[in-house]
């Protein structure tokens, strides 16, 4: 561990978690919640530093975040977008709306663009089945979208800071 | 603190609702606010201030009003308006006219089926209160079903109430609650737990988050009361990760109640102590499952355990702990409240009380509600949902997730509750209700569920991680128009085995989807594989011209 790392503002909030469980093993998952909220994914020096710290080996750690889909070992761009494939977004179109994405942006389920502009994900069901079929458009719910809106508002939203 | 006391805090709240002549209430469940309920309620304050009706009117959020598919929602109190599918420049207007004629355009009626045909027990505060502010539940007799147990009740009596009241878990395995309840109760052990399984992962089932948005309170209070009766001090609230908004007002409620002495040390008062914990799932379906959500808060993997032993008696770090799910807690107050024989009343005979429904898929009105059992489908689908979306023919009904199965138009008339459910091969489920026309294809649909078995399986035995991987390869090759009917014969005899011989729920039921598509929709697989097609059109199947030899 170096100096900078642990002067990181970061890594405060990643100890006060752990402190608030008396770092007993645990407190891992709420561990790596904290972890992933700070920097956006789990990086291998804080998996090493959270290994140490609440003396769960690393291997357990690894099965621990792969286990879970919320976790994250690949850093996101700086873009997402995050399409619901629950079952009401399933039956109203759910597969044609991804390969609109694959075709126009190049990206498939979990991966990011060469560019780090857009990273692309799906979820089980983010429980707006009402307005189904839904995306999650950088934190912003987007309802009822047609292949055509998907591609229109991604376009949009990658291009705008450009 | 006394009864008196917090009936005080109510009475103010209620005091100060009642001072205004308009009570404009906007939803700020999910479904309203993804469609900027937020901004519709910014914009109503304003105008208040601007029209100089700051003293006539009052602008507040609110829970859940059910019917999500008209959102952004608000209701008037005064003249009993709703409005659906408000923008922020409807505004002006609604405010203009709110003590005039209600505006025509967005006006909803409120007495079509949607809202006449529901019996609101789980959900009696939601839409009625700001789940932001623990006065509003105060002034709905919040908390004094808590006061009361723990003041006039022991906790065999609250147990006995339970029996009485016939309440089934609503996680989906039915498992009386009152049974429940007094195993943890006679377990021995130094220290018991609460929790409260939020960890909602069915695909198309909202319930648990807009009941934990709309009414943060009555689940707490549920939490506590249930701690009193088999002697915990420590709950944990296990909640998906993906939930932010009810995970920020589950917290809210949380601090508030502790505040108020509603959790904490000497509750009220008594000798009896309870405090609740959040923690967050991070995403696995499996953790919906009790022994793999225990294992879960430990901080391991999500993996389930063989049972017995049951949670009951071995659960949380070996103590006995009771889990029930959101729903199930949020029927404990108003069972209390109104008396088991109240709540007896309504159901049929082995399923009482009602039931929470999140209808979604291809009907008018999507939404969350909440009926008694013994209900139709017919009654749920055609009068309050309204009927299939754009006149199209119905086609089946899924209930109950990837564990459930799809029930047929012949079976409209079957009255719901948890064994004629399981008759049709479906489960009552967590409540998630999906309806589907005759665009879908049901052995797409069976693949769906079984591309998310197979992915949401845990590893951890055999029967589930490889036989779900081999049923998705069969129904695969069964809608590409590639499998024989020796493949649907594996595939039958498959789901016999992975239904009977996998460790936990997840694998025992999931094949559910695929046997109860191929009993009613038998036609729709040989489709597949004898004539290569898809009758509803959804599956690629790719027409190889036949060689001319």
């Amino acid at each position: 561990m170096n100096d900078a790392a642990s002067k990181d503002k970061r890594r405060k909030l990643v100890d006060a978690t752990m402190r608030r469980f008396g770092h007993s093993s645990y407190a891992l998952i709420e561990t790596l919640h904290t972890v992933q909220e700070a920097y956006g994914y789990l990086d291998d020096e804080n998996l090493e530093y959270v290994s140490e710290a609440l003396r769960v080996p690393l291997s357990k750690i690894y099965g621990v975040a792969t286990f879970y889909h919320f976790f994250t070992l690949k850093p996101q761009g700086e873009h997402t977008a995050v399409l619901c494939t629950g079952t009401a977004c399933y039956i109203k179109g759910v597969p044609a709306i991804l390969s609109a994405i694959k075709e126009n942006f190049g990206v498939e389920d979990g991966d990011t663009t060469e560019d780090n502009r857009l990273s692309m994900l799906t979820a089980r069901c983010i429980g707006s089945c009402g307005l189904a079929p839904a995306m999650v458009l950088d934190g912003e719910i987007a309802g009822q979208v047609t292949p055509e809106i998907v591609v229109d508002r991604i376009g949009r939203m990658i291009h705008n800071d450009t | 603190m006394t009864p008196e006391e917090f009936k005080k805090i109510g009475e103010a709240h209620q005091k100060k609702r009642e001072s205004f002549n308009y009570n404009i209430n906007v939803c700020t469940a999910a479904a309203c606010v993804s469609l900027q309920s937020e901004k519709v309620k910014e914009e109503l304050i304003k105008q208040v201030k601007e029209q100089n009706k700051k003293d006539d009117c009052r602008v507040s959020g609110t829970g859940c009003l059910g019917l999500c598919a008209s959102g952004p929602l608000i209701t008037i109190n005064k003249n009993k308006a709703l409005y659906g599918g408000v923008k922020p420049e409807d505004a002006p207007e609604i405010v203009k006219n709110i003590a005039k004629k209600p505006v025509k355009r967005l006006q909803i009626p409120t007495d079509m089926p949607f809202f006449a045909r529901q019996t609101k027990m789980a959900l009696e505060h939601c839409g009625k209160t700001d789940p932001e502010v623990i006065g509003d539940y105060l002034a709905k007799e919040g908390y004094e079903a808590l006061y009361n147990c723990l003041t006039t009740m022991e906790p065999n009596e609250v147990i006995d109430m339970m029996v009485k009241s016939g309440l089934r878990g609503r996680g989906g395995g039915g498992y009386p609650v009152g049974l429940k309840w007094s195993t943890v109760h006679k377990a021995v052990g130094f220290k018991k737990f609460v929790i409260c399984n939020a960890d909602e992962g069915d695909p198309g089932a909202f319930m648990d988050r807009s009941m934990l948005e709309s009414d943060p309170h009555s689940i707490i209070e549920g939490m506590a009361i249930g701690a009193y009766a088999v002697g915990a001090s420590h709950g944990y609230v296990y909640i998906r990760g993906e939930y932010p908004l009810a995970i920020k007002r589950l917290r809210a409620a949380i601090r508030q109640a502790e505040r108020q002495n509603f959790l904490g040390k000497n509750i009220c008062g008594t000798p009896f102590s309870f405090d609740v914990e959040i923690r967050l799932g991070a995403g696995a379906f499996v953790c919906g499952e009790e022994t793999a959500l225990i294992a879960s808060i430990e901080g391991k993997r999500g993996t389930p355990r063989p049972r017995p032993p049951y949670p009951a008696q071995f659960g949380l770090w070996g103590h006995p702990t009771l889990i029930n799910n959101v729903e199930t807690f949020a029927n404990i107050s108003p069972i209390v409240r109104k008396g088991a024989d109240y709540y007896a009343s309504i159901g049929t005979e082995r399923s009482k009380g009602t039931k929470v429904f999140a209808l979604a898929g291809s009907i008018n009105n999507t939404g969350l509600i909440e009926v008694p059992m013994g209900i139709t489908l017919r009654e749920i689908v055609f009068e309050i949902g309204g009927g299939i979306v754009g006149g199209k023919k119905f086609k089946a009904v899924q209930t109950g997730g990837p564990s459930g199965g799809c029930i047929p138009e012949e079976y409209l008339d079957m009255k719901v509750d948890y064994e004629s459910l399981a008759q049709v091969g479906s489960i009552m489920g967590s409540g998630g209700m999906i309806v589907m026309d005759e665009t879908s294809c049901m052995v797409d649909v069976a693949k769906y569920f079984m591309d998310f078995c197979r992915s949401e399986s845990c590893g951890k035995c055999a029967p589930c991680r490889v036989g779900t991987a081999q049923m998705y390869n069969l129904l695969n090759l069964i809608s590409q128009g590639k499998a024989t009917m020796h493949d649907l014969a594996l595939l039958e005899e498959l789901c016999d085995v992975v239904r009977n011989t996998s460790l936990c729920g997840l694998g025992q039921t999931s094949a559910n989807p695929v046997l109860s598509t191929i009993r009613f929709f038998r036609d729709e697989y040989l489709a597949h594989i004898n004539d290569k097609k898809c009758p509803a059109g959804v599956c690629a199947i790719e027409h190889k011209e036949e060689a001319v030899l």
